[in-house]
């Protein structure tokens, strides 16, 4: 019994020896590359749009060019990839982590680990609804809710003169995903002003095309009498036009479409007519991304949100703009 | 006449939520000819499952070996992004189906490979293709979504012929001739003997490793078809959300369908129905506005209550109670006298 114990203590006592010599080395060659450059660990939701691969794409190029060494981690949409890639930074000992969570809740754990690990975290893009400030630097992106009441703003003003009313059907963004949540409630908080809005059906499209155009053909099955369609991308929007299309309509003119973000594809629905109203989310962050990063690893104060600077294009803007247009 | 009655379940089943649709939308089964073609929620139905009902019918053959494939979706995902590159390439639309098939069958065939050449489970050989097919997708569409624009591409998956959705066709030809082949030809013969007993099979003279690797690729060959669909649909190539889960949806329409997952025994028309039931299920969400937030749950509801339907055992406890065995009969009343 007793020489179990010894060898038990034994065997401890090597292994904590073993960690410790780990921890010190790592610790050693964590500190000597922080001196030049930084390693930045960055978790993408995935490539699930044209707005997605834009804003990956803005991210690695920026990093490039900023000297920051890169870590990218796509999360194919799921949480959980998040998390385990979030882990696998702390384990890496990386100097700043960035992340765009795939969803609002469930993030705190993780955030926490991060802190006690002392790696600075930057949200980019979508937000955590965590009660806790304290576990993030700061939030880069865009105020989703604002994109909602600009295109509930443009809608208003579009029908202000209209009696009948105005029947909307919505394409919502991934179930539980902050840019959904949010570009829902200032559409709706907008347009609840005055009852004539109706929105009369709301699924959720997944942000991607396909499903977009699913989606709508069921709309237009089951709701005979559509005036406006308002998509949380413009890949939904584009789905939804081929369906509508398939209806024997007009996309633009017999039924209105309102879309967020302004991808290459969008843009140039925007300008043929077939899309009527499309708020600007941009996706190029990356270099904002890379001074904050900066600033953060250097220990200085950054405010809690950045706001990423967007507009809005009408068809006639749409056409101006399209040549010049990167994503 | 067994095979009719085994599918009278998934018939009433589909018919079930076909009412709960008319319900909701007066006018669900009218078709009509718009823009020179069949338009109307049934037609979506057919349109929309085409891809899901060709997964499934490759998916059955593999089962009824007593396998399983999770691969398909990401075959899915390689076929169409291949051949959307080479499209956007400005390769003819011919070349990039035939590389995108050939590809297909080519990755079924490794699987087949795996698990009849080496030994290795079906559900770990296909699994190694599931997690790196995702990765192969996105290295091929380096990571974006490629858009393309070619009218004889989109006939395969959004196009109509006579008026007719294009892809519909495309899964009766292939149900014709799978059922030509499995069911007037010995062939179904061999793949269900294989599914009994691999080494009986061989023992009695049939290539049980030749018979697995083909219904692999076959598997893939109609996953790569699918995947041509779902990409020619929508023009557009997806690496990461093309066919994503399809494998899942997949298995659950060869089990409604009635086929077992211990092998040995398929029906393709139990598929179809499955395949269906499952799409139908899908367009009833939208239709009558089940909110986002609670469409899993409902989804994973009716599908239970389609599986217990289903099962004879759970038939048997609650609609034929007074069927029980006479022994029962005086406990009961003992029962009721003491209370």
């Amino acid at each position: 019994m007793l020489k179990k114990i010894s060898l038990l203590v034994a065997a401890a006592v090597v292994l904590a020896g073993c960690g410790g010599g780990d921890g010190t080395t790592s610790a050693g060659t964590g500190t000597g590359a922080g001196d030049d450059s930084i390693v930045m660990g960055f978790s993408q939701v995935g490539a699930e749009s044209g707005w997605r691969t834009a804003n990956t794409k803005s991210v690695q190029e920026s990093a490039k060019s900023a000297g920051v060494e890169l870590k990218f981690s796509d999360a194919q949409q799921k949480q959980e990839n998040q998390i385990k890639a979030l882990r696998s930074f702390i384990q890496q000992k990386v100097d700043v982590i960035a992340f765009s969570p795939v969803v609002e809740s469930g993030w705190d754990t993780v955030l926490k680990e991060a802190q006690n690990a002392k790696i600075p975290v930057i949200l980019t893009d979508r937000a955590v609804d965590s009660k806790d400030t304290s576990l993030y630097k700061t939030f880069l992106g865009s105020d989703f809710v604002e994109e909602g009441k600009k295109a509930g703003q443009w809608l208003v003003e579009e029908y202000k003169d209209a009696k009948d009313p105005v029947n909307i059907v919505e394409l919502q963004g991934t179930t539980g995903s902050a840019p959904a949540n949010d570009r829902k409630a200032g559409f709706a908080e907008v347009i609840g002003a005055d009852p004539k809005f109706k929105i009369i059906a709301s699924q959720t499209g997944d942000f991607t095309r396909a499903k977009g155009k699913e989606v709508m053909e069921a709309f237009l099955k089951s709701n005979p009498d559509i005036d406006v369609l308002y998509a949380h991308n413009d890949d939904m929007g584009l789905g939804a036009i081929e369906a509508i299309e398939g209806a024997g309509k007009t996309p633009g003119t017999d039924i209105k479409i309102i879309t967020v973000d302004a991808v290459k594809d969008g843009m140039q629905a925007l300008a043929d007519g077939k899309i009527n109203y499309i708020v600007e989310c941009s996706p190029l962050l990356g270099p904002q991304l890379m001074d904050l990063a900066k600033k953060v690893v250097k220990g200085e104060q950054v405010p809690p949100r950045v706001v990423t600077e967007e507009t809005t294009f009408t068809q006639e803007q749409a056409k101006q703009a399209l040549p010049s247009r990167q994503y | 006449m067994a095979a009719m009655r085994r599918l009278i379940w998934p018939l009433l089943i589909l018919a079930a939520l076909l009412l709960v649709n008319v319900a909701f939308i007066p006018g669900f089964l009218s078709i009509e000819v718009r823009e020179g073609h069949l338009y109307g929620s049934l037609i979506d139905i057919l349109r929309f499952g085409a891809p899901l009902i060709l997964v499934s019918l490759g998916m059955t053959l593999v089962i009824a070996t007593g396998g399983i494939d999770l691969s398909v979706g990401s075959v899915v995902a390689i076929s169409g992004a291949l051949a959307c590159l080479q499209i956007s390439q400005d390769q003819g639309v011919f070349i990039a189906i035939v590389l995108a098939l050939g590809l297909s069958v080519l990755l079924g065939a490794w699987n087949g490979f795996l698990v009849a050449g080496i030994g290795i489970q079906p559900i770990i050989a296909t699994l190694i293709l599931m997690v790196a097919g995702r990765g192969l997708a996105q290295l091929i569409t380096d990571g974006q979504i490629i858009t393309v624009n070619d009218p004889a591409y989109k006939l395969i998956g959004g196009g109509y012929w006579l008026t007719v959705p294009f892809g519909v066709l495309i899964v009766l030809a292939v149900l014709a001739i799978t059922a030509f082949l499995t069911r007037r030809l010995a062939l179904g013969l061999l793949i269900e003997s294989v599914g009994g007993n691999a080494e009986a099979s061989r023992l009695a003279g049939i290539r049980s490793r030749g018979i697995i690797v083909m219904v692999y690729a076959f598997a893939a060959l109609c996953a790569g078809v699918a995947g041509l669909m779902i990409s020619s649909n929508v023009s557009s190539a997806d690496g990461n959300n093309a066919g994503l889960w399809i494998e899942l949806d997949a298995i659950l329409a060869v089990v409604i369908g009635g086929t077992s997952l211990a092998g040995g025994r398929f029906s393709l028309g139990g598929t179809v129905l499955g395949a269906l039931i499952i799409q139908t299920l899908t367009t009833t969400i939208y239709s009558i506005g089940v909110p986002p937030e609670t469409t899993l749950l409902f989804k994973a509801l009716v599908v239970a209550v389609v599986c217990l339907v289903q099962s004879p055992a759970f038939r048997d406890k609650v609609f034929h109670r007074r069927r029980r065995p006479p022994s029962a009969r005086p406990a009961e009343e003992k029962v009721r006298v003491t209370a």
